[in-house]
């Protein structure tokens, strides 16, 4: 059998507003073996950005429990997050996120530079990722030089640079006009054909299709679970 | 510690984004400095003034002098005939603790040499009173105490005299005129440059007291002395030698008791010492001032980290996403602070050093740069800013990583 890289049990988020308590997530139970590729679904405001910065230990949940690669996360300091956050796990974003001022290559380099590793190691692994995302000869370009897609591109390759055994991406092709997307979930294809485990957010069920596994949220909660050849 | 070198690559990178603002946070520390190390060279540059002179005057020195100070300060009885004579310096040559006595009386007097004139301060005493202020001879001799028996007609003469009536010739053997007598230059003193007062201590002439009395000042009583140069033994014995030649001079002058003292003594060295003082005073308050305008501008450094932790703070966010610890945050802008405290910091101190030397050139004023100056500096601009970079970097260090990321 094997480990489950994500284990979520009775998870639940609640903001406390102006207007009182209010719970984004109520009680979500969830599983995610190695090697799985996941699409969340759901309407605006149904808790799936909030589940995803829990799953990447960006947030800390109100109640429930989260096993991330066996280790229980409630229990760990920041430092320990940060470690988590740094090698277990890379997140990638709808705005993509890359620092403006700083190279594509230092860019993608930026986590190994945060888990000690030395700058000759450091850009040859940045070096590799950016011409596995076709983005090689961008490296000294700065961000804004290079397209949205491309931008997607270089967020990615910055979220696997430290050999991660689980992608977050919430909505990555939200920004991007649907030719783009598809370039960038063929992307993710190859990643989760490589082994690495991918659960993302989206709202189109096209992008949806490319995953194996479609989980649906509503007002906090999973409504449905069903993999993707019975969705079809 | 591999996180060093790409961080200060970050933090170069930080400074270069905002160049006008960063020059602008930087100038607060170089003023600071600069202050600094300008109050700090003049203030050491008094120091070492006063030093050199105090250096210069002797040590363990006090002067009796003939007369005495009533109740309302005001000096009397030095129109009542002599009080102090050469007999009083012999008897206090004899007491314990006292190293050279020497009886001295001195007077304004022009001098001839050639088509040459300088008025000059020309005092008569006898050997022992180079000897009390370690003054040496270094062209020529001194004369001895067969001399001053005998009243001869020799001289002795500062560096600023031989400059002025003799020009470039050597002095030495050469014959001028004090008062019309005819005197023979013997030797050169080395320079001793101003004393306390900013008195040319080289603009003087020293010939043995008795040609003096004789032939330049003419006293009615033979033997009387207007003051005293006593050298005492050792520092700390001073107050008990000064008490012990009061006693003698007491009883030597017949005075009894409820009587004032018919002379006045004052203490060379404590004076000194408490000039020494005054300037050192003076040079820790100068710098006091000026550190004022450093934590001016580490308060200016602290405001521009804060300034800069809000507008970064989504890439605080992001960083934190990718894995940094609070600790590398924190690390990464108090790197930034110390940069900016440390650029400042040596513009500064090259800036200082700059007015201080201009100011040396221009005015003469004796300035000291000290390495211990520049290290206290770079050690200031270490504490500034780490102190005023340490509250901005912890509160981005503290950001919540998902705030952080809301942030727009
Ligand atoms: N910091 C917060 N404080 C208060 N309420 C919040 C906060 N963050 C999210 N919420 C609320 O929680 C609910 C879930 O938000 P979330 O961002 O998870 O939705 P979502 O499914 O990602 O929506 P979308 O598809 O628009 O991105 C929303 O109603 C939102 O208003
Ligand atoms: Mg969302």
């Amino acid at each position: 059998m094997t480990q489950a890289v994500i284990r979520v049990l009775g998870l639940g988020k609640s903001y406390v507003t102006a207007a009182g308590d209010f719970t984004a997530l109520h009680s979500v139970d969830l599983t995610v073996e190695s090697g799985e590729y996941i699409a969340i679904m759901g309407p605006s405001g149904s808790g799936k950005s909030t589940f995803m910065n829990l799953l990447g230990c960006l947030d800390t949940p109100t109640r429930g429990d989260y096993f991330l690669a066996g280790e229980r996360v409630a229990g760990l300091d920041g430092d320990a997050l940060a470690r988590l956050r740094n090698r277990t796990l890379g997140f990638v974003f709808q705005g993509f996120n890359l620092l403006p001022r700083m190279s594509l290559q230092d860019n993608v380099a930026l986590p190994l530079v945060y888990a000690g590793v030395d700058q000759p190691t450091r850009r040859a692994k940045a070096r590799v990722l950016l011409e596995r995302v076709g983005l090689g000869r961008y490296a000294e370009s700065l961000p804004n030089r290079i397209s949205g897609g491309q931008q997607q591109r270089v967020a990615i390759a910055r979220a696997l640079v430290n050999d991660p055994s689980l992608i977050l991406a919430d909505e990555p092709t939200g920004n991007l006009d649907s030719h783009t997307s598809e370039d960038i979930m063929a992307l993710f294809g190859e990643l989760n054909a490589a082994g690495i485990t991918i659960v993302l957010v989206t709202h189109e069920p096209d992008i949806a299709e490319h995953a194996k596994r479609q989980v649906r949220f509503l007002d906090g909660r999973i409504v449905d679970d069903r993999l993707t050849e019975v969705v079809r | 510690m591999t996180l060093i070198r790409p961080m200060f690559h970050e933090a170069w990178l930080a400074m270069g984004a905002n160049r006008l603002r960063s020059a602008l946070t930087m100038l607060g520390m170089v003023i600071g400095v600069g202050a600094v190390v300008i109050m700090l060279a003049i203030g050491q540059g008094a120091q070492y003034a006063v030093q050199q002179t105090i250096s210069t005057m002797g040590s363990n020195l006090f002067i009796v002098l003939a007369g005495s100070f009533t109740a309302s300060g005001v000096r009397s009885g030095s129109g009542g005939g002599p009080t102090l004579t050469v007999g009083d310096s012999d008897a206090i040559a004899e007491l314990d603790g006292v190293v050279a006595s020497a009886p001295t009386h001195m007077g304004s007097r022009q001098l001839v040499y050639g088509a040459q004139n300088w008025s000059t301060q020309v005092i008569g005493t006898t050997p022992d009173y180079l000897e009390a202020r370690a003054w040496n001879v270094v062209n020529g001799a001194g004369f001895g105490d067969s001399d001053v028996r005998s009243a001869t007609r020799v001289a002795v003469i500062g560096k600023t005299v031989a400059e002025n009536l003799f020009g470039d010739e050597d002095p030495v053997g050469k014959t001028m005129r004090i008062q019309q007598s005819p005197f023979i230059v013997i030797g050169v003193l080395a320079p001793k440059g101003q004393n306390l007062d900013g008195r040319d201590q080289d603009d003087t002439v020293i010939i043995p007291l008795s040609t003096a009395q004789r032939k330049v000042f003419g006293t009615p009583f033979l033997g009387s002395v207007r003051m005293i140069m006593v050298q005492a033994a050792a520092a700390d014995g001073m107050d008990r030698t000064m008490a012990s030649v009061s006693s003698l001079l007491r009883q030597r002058h017949r005075l009894r008791d409820g009587m004032p003292d018919d002379f006045f003594m004052r203490n060379l060295s404590a004076a000194a010492e408490s000039e020494a003082e005054t300037t050192r005073t003076m040079s820790i308050l100068l710098g006091a001032i000026a550190s004022i305008s450093l934590l001016v501008g580490g308060i200016g450094i602290m405001n521009i980290m804060l300034v800069s932790v809000t507008e970064r703070t989504r890439e605080i966010g992001i960083r934190m996403a990718i894995g940094a610890r609070q600790q590398d945050i924190l690390t990464q802008f108090l790197l930034e602070a110390v940069m900016i405290s440390f650029a400042g910091c040596l513009l500064g101190l090259i800036l200082g050093v700059g007015i201080a030397l201009a100011i040396n050139a221009f005015t003469g004023m004796v300035v000291v740069i000290s390495g211990s100056a520049a290290l206290l500096a770079f050690a200031v601009a270490a504490f500034v800013g780490i102190f005023f970079g340490w509250y901005p970097a912890r509160k981005a260090a503290r950001l919540d990583p998902i705030e952080a990321l809301r942030y727009q």
